[in-house]
Order: structure tokens, then sequence, then C-alpha cells
């Protein structure tokens, strides 16, 4: 695979929401086709908004995004749009619409974007949710669904027309064990049998360095640390060996920045 | 000193109230540009009339308990005071002509548009709120489906459409309540009745025009409610606020622009 041109390449690329604090500094990754790519990091450390930018939902300030083969800053909306329909994406807790069963989910693209005859959208959504095993609750609506069902329906729905990438955010947030296994098995038995490529953005360490092929490692707006998770699990770079061991004090501190403790006692003035 | 902190005070009072003056012009503005957006994507809410249908059933038919009941109500309510006031000026018979008038020209639309706006116009904010809470309106975005043409728009053709039939239902209630109280109960005699009321309502000064009212009143409320729904906070208390901001902005609207089509309508050279 090393000789094809990386399916998502982002060189130099920087971000704030708001312009003084840049919520991503200078950050590159590369990510080969056919691979299984994680992206970890601390909460709020910019790994989402880099996911957005590759889904085309932000625009870098500085750098370039290349996604699909496509410079993401000359598009207008209707060929992100139609970008878009080449990925799939599992949001953090599923967003499956609530108003429609588990099989209207997974059909409704098809139904958006084909002019597929509605017979053939039902073997088709089926298959989808016979992939994640859940064709048995396709009549359910997501309210009745357990967490791991649900996650499990809006995997079936983001692989409905068979994208090419698969972006995973926080996949594995607020399940069981079990339901976790499931998700994990599926998010690589799937990448390997459908030839995608897939991004994941996680914080859990254990359960990523089994799955993935590759990590890119976040702290505050950068990419600090990539490579195998063999090579970081050797890693001694401080916020590596930090993050991987889940240790409470290091490079990121225990203590949030405050004023001296006397100040905020009252036994001193704030200004020393 | 005392003098520079009072120039400043006022000052900072000037300014803030600058600032909300400009934060509401520019959220006017945004208003307009989405409902202008709105309009030119309504493509599929209306070929694909089904969408709409959906929504008319949920917006329209669902609040016909509370629009019919109101409507008798009102108009028994009506029966028994225009009774009152007639009666000491001999002119009983003529309750026909009041009860009419009343409704079809005022309490009508004005009423069931309150009505509306609680019952229905909430209920749509409070949906799309939650559906951009649960990042259902991002998921259904990054599947290439432009929320706007496929959740919002149908949400508002549904509660134009729906406005002004709810608002004849309720004139038309209120008329068989004011039949009921006026001349089942107190006696008022029924070919009087009746016939004085044809004779007065005109189907275009009176009924036509009560009609536009509830149009205007549907867009009105329909655009309140689908814009605060999908300009809400994605947390459970922005979605609550911008619920009763919708249910007030729109009560405000419809006794405004009552006010405005009345002064139209109903005043200059209406001699008959």
């Amino acid at each position: 695979m090393a000789g094809l041109a990386p399916i998502v390449e982002i060189e130099n690329v920087s971000f704030g929401y708001d312009p003084a604090r840049l919520a991503l500094d200078r950050v590159s990754v590369s990510i080969p086709r056919g691979a299984v790519v994680a992206i970890m990091g601390q909460s709020g450390c910019g790994k989402t908004t880099l996911l957005r930018m590759i889904a085309g939902w932000l625009r870098p300030s500085a750098g370039s995004v290349r996604v699909l083969g496509r410079d993401l800053a000359g598009l207008g909306d209707a060929e992100i749009f139609a970008l878009r329909r080449r990925m799939g994406m599992l949001f953090q807790f599923g967003a499956l619409f609530t108003d429609m069963t588990a099989f209207e989910n997974v059909a409704f693209q098809m139904r958006e974007h084909t002019d597929l005859p509605e017979a053939l959208i039902h073997d088709l959504a089926m298959l989808k949710l016979e992939a994640v095993g859940l064709r048995g609750a396709a009549h359910r609506m997501p309210g009745e669904l357990s967490g791991g069902m649900a996650r499990r329906v809006a995997l079936a729905r983001a692989i409905a027309l068979d994208p090419e990438l698969m972006l995973y955010d926080e996949p594995f947030t607020g399940l069981d064990p079990i339901s976790l296994g499931v998700i994990a098995r599926l998010i690589r038995q799937l990448n390997d049998s459908l030839g995608q490529t897939s991004i994941v953005v996680s914080h859990d360490v254990a359960e990523c360095f089994d799955l993935v092929d590759y990590v890119y490692m976040m702290s505050p707006g950068r990419v600090v640390a990539h490579g195998t998770p063999a090579a970081l699990r050797r890693s001694d770079h401080p916020f590596v060996r930090q993050f991987v061991a889940g240790e409470i004090d290091g490079p990121i501190p225990f203590h949030y920045p405050a004023p001296r403790w006397g100040a905020d006692l009252g036994l001193e003035a704030a200004d020393g | 000193m005392a003098e520079r902190a009072a120039v400043g005070s006022v000052r900072a009072g000037l300014e803030r109230l600058g600032a909300a003056v400009t934060a509401r012009i520019l959220r006017l503005g945004f208003a307009s540009r989405f409902f202008a957006y709105m309009l030119l994507h309504s493509g599929v809410a209306l070929r694909r009339f089904a969408l709409t249908v959906r929504e008319i059933y949920f917006a329209g038919v669902l609040s016909l308990i509370i629009i019919l009941v109101s409507g008798l109500f009102v108009g028994m309510v009506l029966g028994l005071q225009g009774y009152e006031t007639l009666q000491r000026y001999g002119s009983s018979e003529a309750l026909g002509i009041l009860v009419a008038l009343s409704l079809v020209r005022e309490l009508g639309p004005v009423v069931a548009g309150l009505l509306f706006a609680s019952r229905a116009g909430s209920a749509i904010t409070a949906e799309i709120g939650l559906m951009k809470a649960t990042e259902q309106i991002a998921a259904m975005e990054m599947m290439a489906v432009d929320p706007i043409a496929r959740v919002v728009a149908p949400r508002f053709w549904a509660g134009v459409i729906s406005m002004p039939l709810l608002a004849a239902l309720f004139s038309a209630m209120g008329i068989f309540g004011g039949w009921l109280v006026g001349v089942q109960l107190i006696g008022v005699d029924e070919g009087a009745f009746w016939s004085q009321m044809q004779a007065s309502v005109d189907f275009r000064e009176d009924v036509l025009n009560g009609v536009i009212k509830s149009v205007v009143f549907g867009v009105a409320v329909s655009w309140i409610a689908v814009f605060e729904g999908y300009d809400a906070p994605p947390t459970a208390e922005g979605v609550s606020r911008a619920t009763t901001r919708t249910v007030v902005t729109s009560s405000l609207a419809i006794l405004a622009l009552d006010f405005v089509l009345t002064a139209f309508m109903f005043t200059g050279g209406n001699a008959r």
C-alpha cells in the first residue's frame, strides 16, 4: 500500500475558533489508503476539530487539507456535499434520527441519494443491518435500542453507501465492555472487508492500541508524536508515557493554573 | 472625579444599549437570510409532498383538539356576552352578526394563531433544537443531505398550510358555540340569527380578509419556530430558552401584525 497516495493529507494546518487561541497549530497528518489510524489525545486537544476539518465542516486558516484526492480549500458547498457521499461518519452517541426506525435510518441515504426501487433499498438496508448483527432489530425505534445497539445501527447507516473513508468520533464512549469489543471488531472488519480507510478519534488507549495500525497523538493543538502502537508503547516521550499509562501528573499537570493558595483563601492580597 | 465616574457609567450604559440593539438587528438579518435560504430550498418539501403532509399531521391534526374546544368555548362566551349587551338595545337578533364578525375577522385568526404558536410552534422549535443537540442535524449534513431542505422547510410549509385551516375551524366551532348558547339556551330567534349573519358577513371583506390574516400569522409563527429551533444553542438550557422565545415572540408578532392588518383591511372606505 505504500506506493499509493495518502487518502487524507493534512499539511501544516492551523485553525482557531477564537483567533487568540489556536485549536490546531501547524498540524500535519497523513492517512494511507486501507489503514485504520487513530487520532488520540485528551478531551479538548483538537482531535474532533481535525475530524470536522476532514469532513469539510471547518476551513483551516492556514495550511492545506486534501481528502480523497481533492484540495478542500477550493471547493464550494455542492462539491463538499459530493465528496461527503464518499465518506461515512459515526457520531459520538450515534445521532440516529429519533423519528425513524433502525431500518429507515439505514435506508435514509439510499432514499435521499439514489433512485433505487424500494424493494432493492429494503434488501440493501437489511444487508447493512445484518453486517452489524441487528437485522432482527430493524423495526425498532432508536429509543428502544440499548446504547451499544444504537451505535451499531448508526454504524450500519454510516456504511450505507459504501464509503471509502470512515470517520469515527469517539466510537467507544459510554459503552459497556461487550458492546465496546463488538464495535472495535466491527471497525476493523468493515475496514478490511470493504476496502475502507478509517480514522478513529478516541482517548481510549487500551482499545485503540489493539485496533489500529498507526497512531497520531495530540496535545493541545499539536501533534506531539506518531507511530505504530508498539512503537508508542516503547516511547520515552514524556507526554506519550503519561497518556498511555494514564498517570495523574506529568507534562499535563493535575492542577489547573490558579492563583496562589493564600490568595484564594483570602490570607494575602491577590496580587501578592 | 465623581463627574468622570458618572460620565463613565452613562457611557457604559449607552454602549450596552447599543450592543443589545445591534445584536438584535444582526439576529433579524440572520433570520431573514435563513428565511430566504429556506424558501429557495423548498423544492424538496413541495416535490416530495409526503414529507410536508407528515408534518401537517404533527402541527395541524394534533392541534385540532385544542383549537376546536377553544373555538367552541370562545363562541359560547360570545353568545352570552353578546346577548347581554345587545338585548339592552333591543337588538338581540343581531347576535348572529356579532358572533360571526368577531370570529371571522379577529378572534378566529388571532386566537387560533396564539394557540397554534404555543401548541405547534413550541413543538417545532423543541424538535429541531433537540435534533441539533443530539447531532442529528450534523449527521444529516455529513450524509450530504441539506437539513434546511429536508427538516426545516417541510415543517415551515406544514405550519403555513395548517394555520388558515385551523383558524377556519376555530371560527366555525365558535359560530356553532354562539348558536348553541344564543339560540338553544337563551332562545334568540333562530331565523334572525342565521339570516342576519348571512346578510351582513361579506365573503371578500370579512371572510377573505380573515383568511389572509391567518396565512400571515401562519408564515410568522412557522418562521419564528423553525428559526429559533435551528438557531438554538445545542444544550438543554438552549433548547428550553428557544422554545420559550418562540411562544413569546410569535404571540407578540401575531398581535402586532393583527393591528397592522386590521388597520389596512377594516377602516378606510369600509362603509356598508
